[in-house]
C-alpha cells in the first residue's frame, strides 16, 4: 500500500511539474510493459533451455549498440519496419487494416529496380527521384486495388491486402526468376544505375539516405494527420464513419485516399531498399517487413515517434541477435520469439491495464 | 515436348487429394473460429507447431499416433490463447493472430534448434503411412485416387461430414451459428457467448494443428522448419471461397490442392513457371471478394461481444 501511495505521490509531483512527461509516459507506459513482460517470458525460455540470459541479452545490447557499425547496422534494420509502420498506421486511423505493407513494399521495390535499371545516363538529381516516385507509385496501385475493392465492393481489406501480398510475391518471383533475371543462379536483377542509388550515409554499415527519408516521413505523416484537412478527414473516418458522413466528408473517397496513402508509403520503403541497400531487386528480400509494421506500429502506440522507437527496437533485436548467435549460440530464432512475446502483450490491452493497477501505477492509466 | 499424360493421370488426382488435406484440415478450422465471429489469420502458426509438436512427440515415443494427438493438444493451446486474448481481454484479432503466427515461427525454430541442432530439419521419425481401403481400392480409378492414401485424408473427409451436421443439423451447431451472427439474441436466449466462443475457437486451433500433423507426418516425416510455407492463409482463402460452409471449403481445398499438385509436377517437367500457378488462389479469393465470381457474405461482423 504504501508503494502505491509513494507512487501516487511520484505523479501529482510530475503532473504539476512536467505534465507533458506524464502524457507521454502514460500512452508508452502499455508498450514498456508489454516488452518488459516480453523479455521475462524470453528469460524463462532461455534458462529453461540451458542458455544464459543475461549473457544473450547482453550480447544482443552490444551487437545493437555497442558500436558504430552496430547502431548503423540497427537502423538499417529498423528503416524498411519505420516506413511499414507508417503505412499500418496511416491506414488505422482511418479505421482500416491493411496488413499487406508486405507485398506493396515489394511492388514499389520492383517498380523502384524497373526505372533504376531502365535509364542510364540521366542526371542523378532527376534518376533518383524519379525512381523513388515509381516505388510510391507502385505501392500506392498495390494499396489502390483494395481500395476500391473495399469503397466500391465492400470487401474486407484484411483479406484483400493479405492475398494480394501473396500475388505481389509471386509476381515480383517470376519477374525476377523469368523476364529480368540477370544472369547467374540467383534470382534476382541487374545492378540499377548508379544514378539511381541512394547514398550510403555511414559506411561501412549499409545506412543508406532511406533512414533520413523514413525520418523526413514521418515528420509528414504526423503533420499530415495533426494538421492538414486530409488528415482531419481521415481520423474523422476512423472515429466514427456515420458522424464524418454525416459532417459531409465523402467516406469513400477517405478510404481510398487512406490505402493509397498507405501502399505508397510502404512502396517508398521498397524503393529505399532496393536503391539504398541492395541496388537490385533480389528474389521475395523482404523477411516480414510488413508484418513487422504492424507491430512496430502498435507498440509505437500508433504514433509516428512511437513507430521510430518501436522500429529501433525491432532493428536493434535483428542486428543484436546475430551478433548473439554468433556469439553464444543462442538460436537467432529467440529474436522472432521475442517479437512475438512483445506483440501478444500488446494485442491484449486489458491485461497489460491490469498489470498497471496491481503495479501500483494507477495515476498512469 | 513435355507428353501430356506425364502430367495429367491417376497420380496427379491422388497428389491433389494429398495436397488439399492439410487446406481441408486448416479451413475447417477456420470455419468454427468464423462461425462464432472470430477471424483466425493465426491458422498458419496452429497448423506450423502442430506439425513441430506431432514430431516432437513422435520422436519422443515412437508412436505417430500420439504425435497426432499431441499436435492437436498443442494446436488446441494456440487456439485458447488466440480465444483468451481475442475473447476474455477483448484485444484485436488480427494483432493477435499475427502475434501467434510470429511465436508459431520463433517457437518452432528456436526449439528444433535446441532439441535436434538443426534449423533447417528434424531427423525422419516414424510416419503414419498409408492404408489401404478394401472394396474402395478396388474401384477402377477412383481406387487408385482415394484407395491406398494416409489415415488423416480418410479423417479429413469424415471431419467435413461431421462438421456439416454438426453445424446445420444439431441444437449444439445453432448455437454457434446464432452467437456468430448475433451475439446479444444468443446471450438472451441463454447461451453463454463467451464461453461458445472460447470452445470453438480452441477447436479451430486442434483442427489447424491436425493439419499441420498431416504435414508432417502424414507427408514427409520429419519437420521442415516453416514447412506450411503460407497453407494457413490459403485456408483462409478456401473458407471464403467455400462460403464458410464445411463442403465448400472442402471443394476450395480439392481446387487448391489440385492447383498446388499440378504446380509442383508443372515445375518439375520445367513446362511452366510455379509462381504462375501458386498465385491463382490468392488471386481467386480476391475475386470472390469482389464478388466478381460468386458473392459471399461473411456469417459475422466479427466485432468483439461486449456484455451490457
Amino acid at each position: 500500500m504504501t508503494e502505491t501511495k509513494i507512487s501516487q505521490k511520484l505523479g501529482q509531483l510530475l503532473g504539476k511539474t512536467w505534465p507533458k512527461l506524464v502524457t507521454s509516459l502514460r500512452a508508452a507506459l502499455p508498450s514498456i510493459i508489454a516488452i518488459l513482460a516480453a523479455f521475462l517470458v524470453g528469460a524463462i525460455v532461455l534458462l529453461v533451455t540451458g542458455h544464459s540470459p543475461i549473457d544473450a541479452y547482453g550480447a544482443v545490447l552490444t551487437g545493437a549498440f555497442g558500436d558504430v557499425y552496430g547502431i548503423g547496422q540497427t537502423f538499417t534494420q529498423a528503416t524498411p519496419v519505420i516506413f511499414t509502420a507508417l503505412a499500418f498506421l496511416f491506414a488505422f486511423k482511418a479505421g482500416l487494416f491493411n496488413i499487406g505493407a508486405e507485398g506493396q513494399l515489394l511492388i514499389g521495390g520492383f517498380t523502384a529496380a524497373v526505372v533504376g535499371i531502365s535509364f542510364t545516363g540521366l542526371p542523378v538529381f532527376i534518376h533518383l527521384p524519379l525512381a523513388l516516385l515509381a516505388g510510391a507509385a507502385g505501392g500506392a496501385v498495390w494499396g489502390f486495388i483494395p481500395a476500391v475493392l473495399k469503397a466500391k465492393l465492400g470487401a474486407h481489406e484484411v483479406i484483400t491486402t493479405m492475398m494480394l501480398s501473396y500475388v505481389a510475391l509471386y509476381l515480383t518471383s517470376y519477374m525476377v526468376n523469368y523476364p529480368l533475371k540477370a544472369p547467374g543462379w540467383v534470382p534476382q536483377t541487374v545492378f540499377v544505375a548508379p544514378s539511381a542509388e541512394l547514398p550510403r550515409i555511414l559506411p561501412p554499415t549499409q545506412l543508406s539516405a532511406s533512414f533520413i527519408l523514413a525520418i523526413l516521413l514521418t515528420g509528414i505523416t504526423a503533420y499530415v494527420l495533426e494538421r492538414t484537412t486530409i488528415g482531419y478527414e481521415v481520423r474523422a473516418i476512423g472515429l466514427n464513419p456515420a458522424a464524418a458522413e454525416n459532417g459531409g466528408i465523402n467516406i469513400k473517397r477517405g478510404v481510398i485516399l487512406a490505402l493509397v496513402i498507405s501502399g505508397a508509403i510502404a512502396g517508398l520503403g521498397g524503393a529505399g531498399e532496393v536503391l539504398g541497400v541492395h541496388r537490385r531487386f533480389i528474389d521475395s528480400f523482404s523477411p516480414g517487413y510488413g508484418w513487422d509494421g504492424l507491430a512496430v506500429a502498435l507498440i509505437g502506440g500508433l504514433n509516428p515517434w512511437g513507430s521510430i522507437l518501436a522500429a529501433t527496437l525491432f532493428g536493434a533485436l535483428r542486428r543484436g541477435g546475430m551478433v548473439m548467435n554468433r556469439a553464444t549460440g543462442v538460436p537467432l530464432d529467440l529474436i522472432v520469439l521475442l517479437q512475438a512475446l512483445v506483440v501478444l502483450f500488446v494485442a491484449a490491452p486489458r491485461l497489460i491495464r491490469y498489470f498497471q493497477k496491481k503495479g501500483g501505477f494507477k495515476w498512469l492509466t | 515436348m513435355v507428353n501430356i499424360v506425364d502430367i495429367i493421370n491417376v497420380g496427379l488426382f491422388a497428389a491433389a487429394l494429398r495436397m488439399a488435406t492439410p487446406l481441408v484440415y486448416a479451413s475447417l478450422g477456420g470455419l468454427f473460429s468464423e462461425r462464432v465471429g472470430i477471424v483466425n489469420i493465426a491458422l498458419e502458426g496452429m497448423m506450423l507447431i502442430g506439425a513441430f509438436s506431432g514430431v516432437l512427440a513422435t520422436f519422443g515415443t515412437g508412436n505417430p499416433w500420439i504425435g497426432v494427438l499431441a499436435s492437436i493438444l498443442v494446436g488446441g493451446l494456440l487456439g485458447l490463447l488466440h480465444a483468451l486474448l481475442t475473447v476474455k481481454f477483448a484485444g484485436n484479432q488480427i494483432v493477435s493472430g499475427t502475434g501467434i503466427n510470429l511465436f508459431a515461427l520463433g517457437f518452432t525454430g528456436y526449439m528444433s534448434q535446441i532439441i535436434w541442432g538443426s534449423r533447417g530439419a528434424s531427423p525422419s521419425v516414424q510416419g503414419l503411412g498409408t492404408i489401404s481401403i478394401p472394396l474402395l481400392r478396388d474401384i477402377p480409378i477412383v481406387g487408385e485416387i482415394i484407395g491406398n492414401q494416409t489415415p488423416l485424408v480418410y479423417i479429413a473427409l469424415v471431419i467435413v461430414v461431421l462438421s456439416y451436421i454438426f453445424l446445420f443439423k444439431t441444437p449444439a451447431g445453432l448455437r454457434i451459428r446464432a452467437v456468430g451472427e448475433h451475439p446479444a439474441a444468443a446471450d438472451t436466449a441463454g447461451i453463454n457467448v463467451y464461453r461458445t466462443k472460447c470452445l470453438y475457437v480452441m477447436v479451430s486451433g486442434m483442427l489447424a494443428g491436425l493439419g499441420g500433423a498431416f504435414l508432417s507426418l502424414g507427408h514427409l516425416d520429419l519437420f521442415v522448419f516453416g514447412m506450411t510455407g503460407g497453407r494457413g492463409f490459403i485456408a483462409l482463402a478456401a473458407l471464403i471461397l467455400g462460403g464458410w460452409t464445411p463442403f465448400g471449403a472442402l471443394g476450395a481445398s480439392l481446387l487448391f490442392g489440385f492447383a498446388d499438385a499440378l504446380q509442383m509436377r508443372l515445375q518439375s517437367v520445367g513446362a511452366l513457371p510455379s509462381q504462375i500457378v501458386l498465385i491463382i488462389p490468392y488471386v481467386l479469393t480476391v475475386l470472390v471478394l469482389a464478388g466478381f465470381v460468386r458473392k459471399r457474405i461473411p456469417p459475422s461482423d466479427y466485432k468483439p461481444y461486449v456484455k451490457d
